[in-house]
C-alpha cells in the first residue's frame, strides 16, 4: 500500500493524474484518493446485563416471562408474545459442539490474530452459542462436550467468552 | 395484467478481472447483446431493475448511472440488494411488476465490480453479510467459514471427505474451460484442489468461488409482448425464503431451510413432483459459492435424500449424462460470482440451455424443456429459487 501510494505521488507529478496502470491487463486505472473508514456505534443499551454478567464471568440470556422461550443472543423482545416482557437469566455454560471452522484467510481487521478457529456449540440450555474454539481444532470432533469460558482477548483486552473442550 | 412472463432477450459479459471497463462501460456490454436479442429499443422498456450489492464498487447509484449512459431515463428503476442472491431478487421484481399489469417489458441488469476494491478489504466486506456483532465484530467469520460451518457439519454427519467436495471443484471447472464466459477457463484435477492452501478448513483454496467483476442482463416480457418472439423462455415459478442472520439461531448446519422453502414452493407451483423434481427437469443451476454449498444444494433441492447428495458427485451423476446436469456453465466456481450479476447470470444460462444455444460439449439434452435456478444470499440468509419452461406452464 505504502509502494501504491508511491507510485501514485510521482504519476500525479509526471503523468499530471492519480494513475496507475494494472499489471495484468495494462489498462489504466484512476486511484481513488477519498479513503473512507468505518466505524459503527452500535446500541447495547437494552442488552446490558449480557456484558455485565461477561464481567463476572456469567453467560447471560434473556427469556420471556410469559412462554419461556429463550433467547441467545439475548433479545429485548419476544415476538411470539408481543405484549410481554423478557427476564435474565443465567446459562449454564456447557454443552456440545455442533461444528467448527479454522480461519486462515483472515478479515485485514482480524490480521493481527493468528490463524483461529470459530465453532458453534449448542447448550445444555437449548439454545446455539457461536465463539472462538480454545486450543487444538485438530484434536476436536463434532459431537464433543465443551464449555463456555469468559476470559480476555489477547489483542484488544476486552471481556469476551470462548467455547472450550472438556 | 399477464400471468405468465417471458425472458425474450438475453446479455452477459465475459466474467473476470475487468480491469479493461468502468461499471457502466460492463453493463453495456450485457445489456446491449440484451436489447438486440429482444429486438427492443430502450423507448420499449417500461421499468429497469438493477441487481448491484455494491460496497466493494465507487458508484452507488447504478440505476441513474445507466439510465444516462444507455439512454433509459426517464422511465422507472430501482437497486435491489439480497446479498449474492441479488440477481435473482431484481429478476423478482421485475417478473411481479409484470404480473402486476404494472410493466409489459422490463430490463433486469445484474452487475458487480468488486474489483475496484483490493481483495483483503473485498475479504472484510463480504464477512460483515451474516449477523455483525455476534459473528464478524468479535470472531472474525469470513465467507468462506460460514459455509465451512456447514462442510464441516455435513461431514461429520455424513462422512463426505474433502476429495468429495474437491469433486465438484473438478466438475465445475471441466464445464468453465468449455464456457467461453467464464472466469476460469481451465480443467484441472482432485489432486490439484487438494493440494491448494487452506482458506477457511476445511476449504481450500479451490473450493472458493472468485472474486469476480462482471454483468447480465435480461429483458422480461408479458405474454402480449412475448407472443411475437420466436426465441424465448417463460419463468414457471419462483419461490423465495429467509433464513436467520445469526447462524446460531438456526437448528442445523448440513441444510438451509430457506432453501427448502423456496424449492417447495417453487415446485408446488411448477406442478413438479416434489418426490423426484429432477425427473422434470432438464438441469439446474445452483449456488456454488463453496463445494460444499452445491452437495447440500442436491438435498435441498431434493435431487437426492439427505445424506446422499455427495453420492450424486461421486457418481458423476451431475454431469451430463447424468441423473441432473449441474452447473453446466461452470457455476460460481469456474465462471465467477459477481454478486449483483450471478442471478441474472443464471437465467440467461436457462435461455441459452432451454433453446439448445450453448457452446459445443456444454450443451443438456433438452426432454422436459424445464430448468432450475437457485441463487442464496449469504448462507442461506435468503434463497430464490426460478424455474424456466420452454412451455408456459
Ligand atoms: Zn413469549
Amino acid at each position: 500500500m505504502k509502494e501504491l501510494k508511491e507510485i501514485v505521488e510521482k504519476n500525479i507529478a509526471e503523468f499530471g493524474f492519480p494513475v496507475v496502470q494494472d499489471e495484468k491487463s495494462n489498462a489504466l486505472q484512476w486511484v481513488d484518493l477519498r479513503e473512507l473508514r468505518l466505524r459503527y456505534f452500535i446500541c447495547i443499551e437494552n442488552i446490558k446485563p449480557f456484558f455485565e454478567g461477561l464481567r463476572e464471568g456469567k453467560l447471560m440470556a434473556t427469556k420471556c416471562k410469559e412462554c419461556g422461550r429463550l433467547f441467545f443472543p439475548p433479545q429485548k423482545d419476544c415476538p411470539s408474545c408481543m405484549d410481554s416482557e423478557v427476564e435474565w437469566v443465567e446459562l449454564k455454560k456447557e454443552g456440545v459442539l455442533e461444528t467448527l471452522t479454522v480461519l486462515f484467510v483472515r478479515p485485514p481487521s482480524f490480521s493481527a490474530y493468528d490463524p483461529y478457529t470459530v465453532a458453534i456449540a449448542k447448550l445444555d440450555d437449548g439454545v446455539r452459542i457461536t465463539g472462538w474454539l480454545k486450543g487444538d481444532p485438530r484434536s476436536v470432533r463434532p459431537g464433543q462436550r465443551v464449555k463456555v469460558e469468559v476470559s480476555r482477548r489477547e489483542k484488544e483486552g476486552y471481556l469476551m467468552y470462548e467455547i472450550v473442550p472438556l | 395484467m399477464s400471468e405468465n412472463v417471458a425472458v425474450i432477450g438475453v446479455g452477459h459479459s465475459k466474467f473476470g478481472m475487468r480491469k479493461d471497463v468502468s461499471i457502466p462501460e460492463l453493463a453495456w456490454e450485457a445489456i446491449k447483446p440484451a436489447l438486440k436479442s429482444a429486438n427492443v429499443e430502450q423507448k420499449d422498456i417500461d421499468f429497469f431493475v438493477v441487481g448491484n450489492a455494491g460496497m466493494w464498487s465507487s458508484e452507488a447509484a447504478i440505476p441513474a448511472l445507466m439510465a444516462e449512459y444507455a439512454d433509459l431515463a426517464p422511465k422507472g428503476s430501482m437497486r435491489v440488494e439480497a446479498a449474492c442472491a441479488t440477481g435473482n431478487a431484481a429478476i423478482r421484481v421485475a417478473y411481479t411488476a409484470i404480473q402486476s399489469g404494472e410493466a409489459d417489458v422490463v430490463l433486469v441488469l445484474g452487475i458487480e465490480k468488486m474489483q475496484e476494491s483490493p481483495n483483503p478489504n473485498v475479504i472484510e466486506l463480504i464477512g460483515r453479510f451474516g449477523s455483525y456483532f455476534w459473528e464478524f465484530e468479535n470472531f472474525g467469520l469470513t465467507f468462506p467459514g460460514y459455509y465451512a460451518l456447514h462442510a464441516t457439519a455435513y461431514m461429520a454427519k455424513y462422512g463426505a471427505t474433502e476429495e468429495d467436495f474437491a469433486k465438484i471443484a473438478v466438475k465445475n471447472h471441466y464445464y468453465g474451460a468449455k464456457n467461453p464466459l467464464a472466469q476460469f477457463q481451465k480443467e484441472i484435477d482432485v489432486e490439484t484442489a487438494l493440494k491448494s492452501p487452506y482458506v477457511a478448513w476445511p476449504f481450500k483454496l479451490f473450493d472458493c468461488s472468485p472474486i469476480t467483476d462482471g454483468s447480465a442482463c435480461i429483458i422480461l416480457a408479458s405474454e402480449e409482448v412475448a407472443k411475437e418472439v420466436d426465441d424465448k423462455i417463460w419463468l414457471i415459478s419462483q419461490g423465495v425464503g429467509t433464513g436467520t442472520a445469526n447462524l446460531s439461531r438456526r437448528e442445523e448446519f448440513t441444510s438451509l431451510a430457506s432453501a427448502r422453502y423456496a424449492a417447495e414452493i417453487a415446485y408446488r407451483k411448477a406442478g413438479i413432483d416434489v418426490d423426484a423434481p429432477y425427473k422434470h427437469l432438464d438441469g439446474a443451476n445452483v449456488h456454488d459459492c463453496f463445494t460444499a454449498a452445491e452437495v447440500i444444494a442436491y438435498e435441498d433441492l431434493r435431487f437426492a435424500k439427505p445424506g446422499e447428495g455427495v453420492q450424486l458427485i461421486r457418481d458423476e451423476q451431475t454431469y451430463i449424462g447424468g441423473r441432473i446436469p449441474v452447473n453446466i456453465d461452470g457455476g460460481l466456481k469456474a465462471k465467477g460470482h459477481p454478486i449483483g450479476a450471478t442471478g441474472v447470470s443464471q437465467a440467461v444460462e436457462a435461455y441459452k440451455q432451454l433453446l439448445s444455444k450453448a457452446e459445443p460439449g456444454r450443451q443438456a439434452d433438452i426432454k422436459n424443456g424445464r430448468w432450475l435456478a437457485h441463487n442464496v444470499g449469504g448462507t442461506g440468509h435468503y434463497t430464490y429459487i426460478t424455474i424456466y419452461g420452454l412451455d408456459k406452464k
